[in-house]
């Protein structure tokens, strides 16, 4: 008997599941399983409880007018009025009222000089030029004195201003000092590396709070007789030694993950010590710490507002000075800390993506 | 013609161009310079005190302080010495950061754990915390809790009551147990069953060691120490008073309470502290690579174990340092209490400071204690972090 196979089709296969779409995302991401179903459930119900009530509260019933007493009317949520009546003392603390468009221009300007500096296209050595006149037109706009600008003093400066000026100009002069630092903590010479040690540990020990303490109460005393140093200026000096300490340790990450066929490639090269770190190795090492440096400058950008316990009235400051002694408005003191709060998260929520962007240009050339 | 062969230079051979000597040179000169600085600094400071008459020193620790402390554990009298207060200030400190630590951590990992949840709702939510928390300065986010905990809460004579419980602008007061000689037998208990479950987990492992049967690590020596602290209680006569808080005229009286100030700061630094720990914790467990957990599914690990033999021992070697940062940075960010009146180690010394004038003393003794903990807790987490570690030959 001769065998005979007769050709059959098998079945098709079933057409793979689609996982494009919405309705498979929510299937995957929402409902996967009970437990996930039932999260689903409670934290969307928490969710659809909670947020039309602050949204609420916040647009639908929130008034905008600048009056107290049409915050006080029964019904009314958010008062935004006190943001309306009170913005430009929260946004420039006591700075002369007629003279506020000198802090905004000064303030646009630096804004603009951070942007510039963080966009690709302006890496270049002229750069530093801009970066001179621009904080000198920064300081001359808000001192005054020239050009016919009259005299505001330092005492007088405050709110967003102050807040970057402060963030700018330490994270600027920490740098330098950060450096020398992070080679002092690596160098084979004891004593230097004893004293760069100490120095680093020291200062992150204790809290930036006492620094500034420091910086007020006590820097006067260390001064020669006669000689009175700003306030501002004596903070300043605070934060930029309280934050060198910490980037030099960033920075001193980098010079360790520094391969050592790196150094001994220039050496052979007949590379002095400071051409060796200033061309071979720091290049490569800040490239690698870039996204550490990013996160000490939003730390340093949010730890400004503690120069408000030494009475220095910036962002957070500003806005005590602003409502505390005004009885109307007390009482939307909440109001007016979501605005400050806006303001901060969007400065650090930029920088923090801008920290994102460019970890990525810099792991661009470890890719293949 | 032959060229005489060079000999290489011994350490020996001194050279005004040496490498030794320029070492030599840059450290005395480093030296110097620092030193005179300090020097000259010193020689201001003390010529500036004796023109503007401040005396100095630390014997003024021990006359009275003349100040009342909100809140302190033990209690303090304004006829106390300085000494106390700082004592004081310094317990009220140690207590806020190290319940701080405890509650930052577990919320925290919760919330770095969230973002590998299968749910994408849990998934965004916990990233829009992170997002949220740690891109607002600590310190205003502790101005806002204050004012929530004493704007928006009521009146003490109107205090909200759940339970046994009560909120007002006075904080919170809740039930407390009565101290009784009969808890001591309680505490006894848990700490015989906590020596019985170090010895039944040096057992399970010899055994599991010796015949490679697996005997639970965690659940059992927990119920050992439970067990046994319950049994430690009822042996003690089981006392079980409470203080329960009455609402009296003025106040709310009885009970355990904390005050809206160390309410303010726990619940500020938990919450900001616990955004930068949930990202440590989140960096951590996507460091392990994916093999390891398919290997581990592979051997036909459980879940669990998965989790605590291979994930965890790997992701906790890359979390601990950063961790380290964060527990020393919650510490160091509750110097910021002063800011809301509650009665720290920087609120008391600044009080101090203001009294007696003495800025150089008071703030030394600022930085003693913070680097004192900072010194410890970072010792402390090196020897962990070196338990941890990969033990290689």
């Amino acid at each position: 008997m001769a065998e005979t196979t007769i050709f059959k089709f098998s079945p098709a296969r079933p057409a793979p599941v689609n996982t494009e779409g919405l309705i498979p995302w929510v299937k995957s991401n929402l409902f996967a399983n009970w437990q996930s179903a039932l999260t689903t459930l409670v934290v969307g119900g928490l969710l659809l409880f909670y947020v039309p009530q602050f949204i609420n509260w916040a647009i639908l019933t929130a008034t905008t007018v600048p009056n107290a007493d049409a915050c006080r009317a029964e019904g009314v949520g958010a008062c935004w009025g006190v943001i309306t009546e009170k913005y430009r003392l929260i946004i420039f603390g006591r700075y002369p009222f007629e003279e506020q468009w000198r802090p905004l221009v000064a303030t646009l300007l630096m804004v603009a000089l951070l942007v510039m500096s963080c966009t690709r296209v302006f890496w270049k050595k002229w750069l530093i030029a801009v970066w001179v006149v621009v904080l000198a037109a920064f300081f001359i706009l808000m001192y005054g004195g020239l050009f016919g600008l009259s005299e505001v003093q330092t005492d007088r400066w405050g709110g967003l201003p102050l807040t970057i000026m402060l963030a700018t100009l330490s994270i600027v002069f920490c740098f330098p000092i950060a450096i020398c630092v992070a080679l002092g903590r690596r160098s084979n010479l004891p004593a230097i590396r004893t004293f760069c040690t100490i120095y680093v540990e020291l200062i992150r020990g204790v809290p930036l709070i006492s620094v500034l303490f420091m910086a007020s109460f006590m820097f006067p005393l260390f001064m020669p007789a006669g000689v009175t140093i700003d306030v501002l200026i004596r903070v300043l000096v605070g934060v930029t030694l309280f934050a060198a300490a910490y980037m030099a340790e960033v920075i001193r990450g980098g010079l360790q993950a520094m391969p050592k066929g790196q150094a001994e490639a220039a050496a052979s090269l007949g590379l002095s010590y400071w051409q060796t770190q200033f061309k071979i190795i720091l290049p490569q090492a800040l490239a690698m710490v870039v996204p550490g440096i990013m996160n000490n400058f939003i730390g340093l950008f949010k730890d400004t507002s503690l120069v408000y316990i030494v009475s220095l009235y910036e962002l957070t400051g500003s806005l005590g000075l602003a409502l505390n002694s005004d009885a109307d408005w007390r009482p939307y003191k909440l109001e007016g800390y979501l605005f400050i709060v806006a303001i901060y998260f969007a400065f650090c929520f930029a920088m923090s993506r801008y920290s994102l962007w460019i970890e990525k240009q810099v792991n661009k050339s470890k890719l293949r | 013609m032959s060229v005489a062969p060079r000999t290489p230079p011994t350490k020996r051979d001194w050279s005004w161009r040496s490498q030794a000597f320029r070492g030599l040179l840059y450290q005395i000169i480093a030296v110097v310079l620092i030193g005179g600085i300090a020097w000259w600094l010193a020689a201001n400071t003390a010529e500036n005190m004796r023109v503007r008459g401040i005396k100095s020193g630390f014997d003024f620790l021990t006359q009275p302080a003349g100040f009342d402390i909100g809140e302190s554990l033990t209690k303090f009298d304004s006829n106390d010495p300085y000494w106390k207060a700082f004592l004081v200030g310094v317990s009220n400190t140690l207590r806020v950061a190290i319940l701080g630590i405890i509650l930052t951590t577990i919320l925290g990992t919760l919330i770095g754990v969230g973002r590998f949840s299968r749910n994408g709702l849990v998934r965004g939510l916990c990233q829009a915390y992170v997002e949220l928390f740690r891109n607002v300065p600590v310190l205003l986010q502790l101005l806002m809790w204050y004012l929530l905990f004493t704007e928006f809460l009521p009146d003490v004579t109107e205090a909200k009551r759940i339970g046994d419980i009560y909120l007002s602008k006075g904080g919170i007061t809740f039930p407390k147990p009565i101290w009784e000689s009969g808890h001591l037998f309680g505490v006894a208990g848990l700490l015989v069953g906590a020596i019985g479950a170090w010895f039944y987990r040096r057992w399970a492992r010899s055994k599991f060691e010796a015949t490679g049967q697996i005997r639970s690590m965690f659940w059992v020596p927990v119920a050992i120490v439970l067990a046994v602290g319950v049994l430690g209680w009822l042996a003690g006569g089981a006392p079980s008073q409470f203080a329960v808080p009455q609402k009296g005229e003025f106040a709310v009286e009885g009970g355990g309470a904390l005050t809206p100030e160390f309410m303010a700061v726990l619940l500020g630094l938990v919450l900001y502290t616990a955004a930068f720990v949930a990202e440590v914790v989140r960096s951590g467990i996507s460091s392990v690579a994916r093999g390891q957990s398919e290997a581990a599914q592979a051997l036909g690990l459980s879940k669990g174990q998965e989790m605590q033999q291979v994930l965890l021992p790997q992701a906790l070697r890359v979390i601990i340092p950063p961790m380290t940062n964060q527990f020393l940075n919650l510490t160091k960010n509750s110097s910021l209490a002063v800011a809301i009146g509650y009665p720290d180690v920087v609120s008391i010394s600044n009080t101090a400071l203001n009294q007696t004038g003495r800025a150089v003393e008071c703030i030394a003794l600022i930085m003693l204690v913070y680097l004192t903990t900072s010194l410890l807790t970072s010792f402390f987490m090196n020897w962990y972090n070196a338990k941890s570690a990969i033990k290689e030959r």
